[in-house]
């Protein structure tokens, strides 16, 4: 919430470093993005930022985009929403056109179906990893609830929509029953 | 029509798109690979692969790069392009929509009840999901090549050493580029031979 006007095109360019510059996605970002907004440009505080980060993962999609549409908001409505999306966008945009257009033709090249070949197998254990660190630290009781949702996308052919709605069904009713007990486990 | 139903595809994941980029995976994959069989399995781990080793968010990548080829599928360039940026103005939508909201209404989801057990029961949810979009690239609910990400023996082999590389810290993008040179040596020449 800073007092002075920042150009859109500032905006849309600090952005579009964000997004250019970040690999990997998601918490990658956070330290890009905080240095854009809040280090360089003075346009968010620290502790504002820090808020921001819990209402960016609070609210679905990717938490760069959610970023992007608050600070953009904050600092210019609207136009600055939209300025700031489309500077994260952009660069993704344009890169992965360009490689969709371009792979069509490589498609079939033997050098390129053997180099994915290669990539699938450590791309699934790419994905593993972030399962090991994330269910680190929880409740033993919710590895089989972990192992249940994993089933019931994989094995039963849930839609994984259900089961958010569901699970947050479960954890609000949870919330709600447990509060006057167990004030200290909220917002953990 | 098939840009519609992308348009649709695409705003769900994004509406559902809770706990970042590796839990927007397993919903990708459900609509665009399970749902609609717009690709194989095998072209899904394609496009996280290439989104790895590219900057911007997985479902911004993965978007466009699916708009992109479900619009080829219904012709010329132009429907390819057009198809790229509705999914990838589809996905952002929902995050667009409710961030302003939020903002504007200067709303404190931060000590709020229902968003706090929301998040809490959600978050096994979102680790199982993950686990799910790498269980169905292993083990694929049908037999044809197409959906074969483990070809044979190498890829596990592959698969094990990503696993504990990426455990220790080694970079991703490392990774991915690596086990390309691995699978060109593997898989391309010996043919030459």
């Amino acid at each position: 919430m800073t007092t002075d006007r920042q150009s859109l095109p500032q905006l849309f360019w600090s952005f579009f470093k964000i997004g250019l510059f970040t690999f990997g996605g998601g918490y990658a970002m956070i330290p890009l993005i905080q240095r854009e907004v809040i280090d360089r440009t003075g346009w968010i505080r620290r502790e504002e930022f820090l808020d921001l980060l819990t209402l960016a993962q609070s609210v679905p999609g990717p938490i760069a985009v959610n970023t992007s549409v608050f600070v953009g908001y904050k600092l210019h409505g609207l136009r600055g929403a939209a300025a700031a999306l489309l500077g994260t966008v952009l660069p993704s945009f344009a890169i992965i056109l360009a490689i969709a257009v371009f792979f069509a033709g490589i498609r079939h090249n033997p050098v390129v179906d053997a180099a994915f070949k290669g990539m699938r197998p450590a791309v699934v254990a790419l994905i593993i990893g972030p399962v090991i660190s994330l269910s680190q630290g929880m409740h033993r009781s919710m590895f089989l609830v972990i192992a249940a949702s994993a089933f019931a996308v994989w094995g039963l052919g849930w839609s994984p929509v259900y089961l958010l709605c569901g699970a947050a069904a479960a954890g609000i009713a949870w919330e709600l029953l447990t509060t006057g007990r167990n004030r200290s486990r909220i917002g953990k | 029509m098939i840009l519609w139903q992308l348009f649709i595809s695409y705003l769900k994941i994004g509406f559902f798109g809770f706990g970042g980029g590796y839990a927007m995976l397993s919903l990708i994959q459900n609509e665009v690979v399970v749902q609609h069989a717009w690709m194989t399995n095998a072209e899904f781990a394609d496009i996280v692969a290439v989104s790895q080793i590219t900057p911007g968010p997985i479902a911004i990548n993965s978007a466009t790069y699916v708009g992109y080829h479900v619009g080829m599928q219904t012709g010329h360039l132009w429907c390819g392009l057009l198809g790229s940026a509705i999914a990838t103005l589809a996905v952002c939508m929902p995050s667009l929509t409710l961030m302003i909201l939020v903002a504007r209404f200067f709303l404190k989801l931060k000590g709020n009840r229902i968003v706090a057990g929301a998040m809490l029961g959600m978050r096994p949810a979102v680790i199982g999901m993950i686990a799910s979009a790498a269980l169905l690239l292993m083990f694929p609910h049908s037999d044809s090549p197409g959906d074969a990400n483990f070809i044979d023996g190498w890829s596990w082999m592959l698969f094990a050493g990503v696993l504990i590389a990426s455990w220790r810290k080694v970079n991703p993008i490392l990774l991915i580029v690596l086990s390309a040179l691995a699978g060109i040596g593997i898989y391309y020449l010996p043919t030459l031979a």
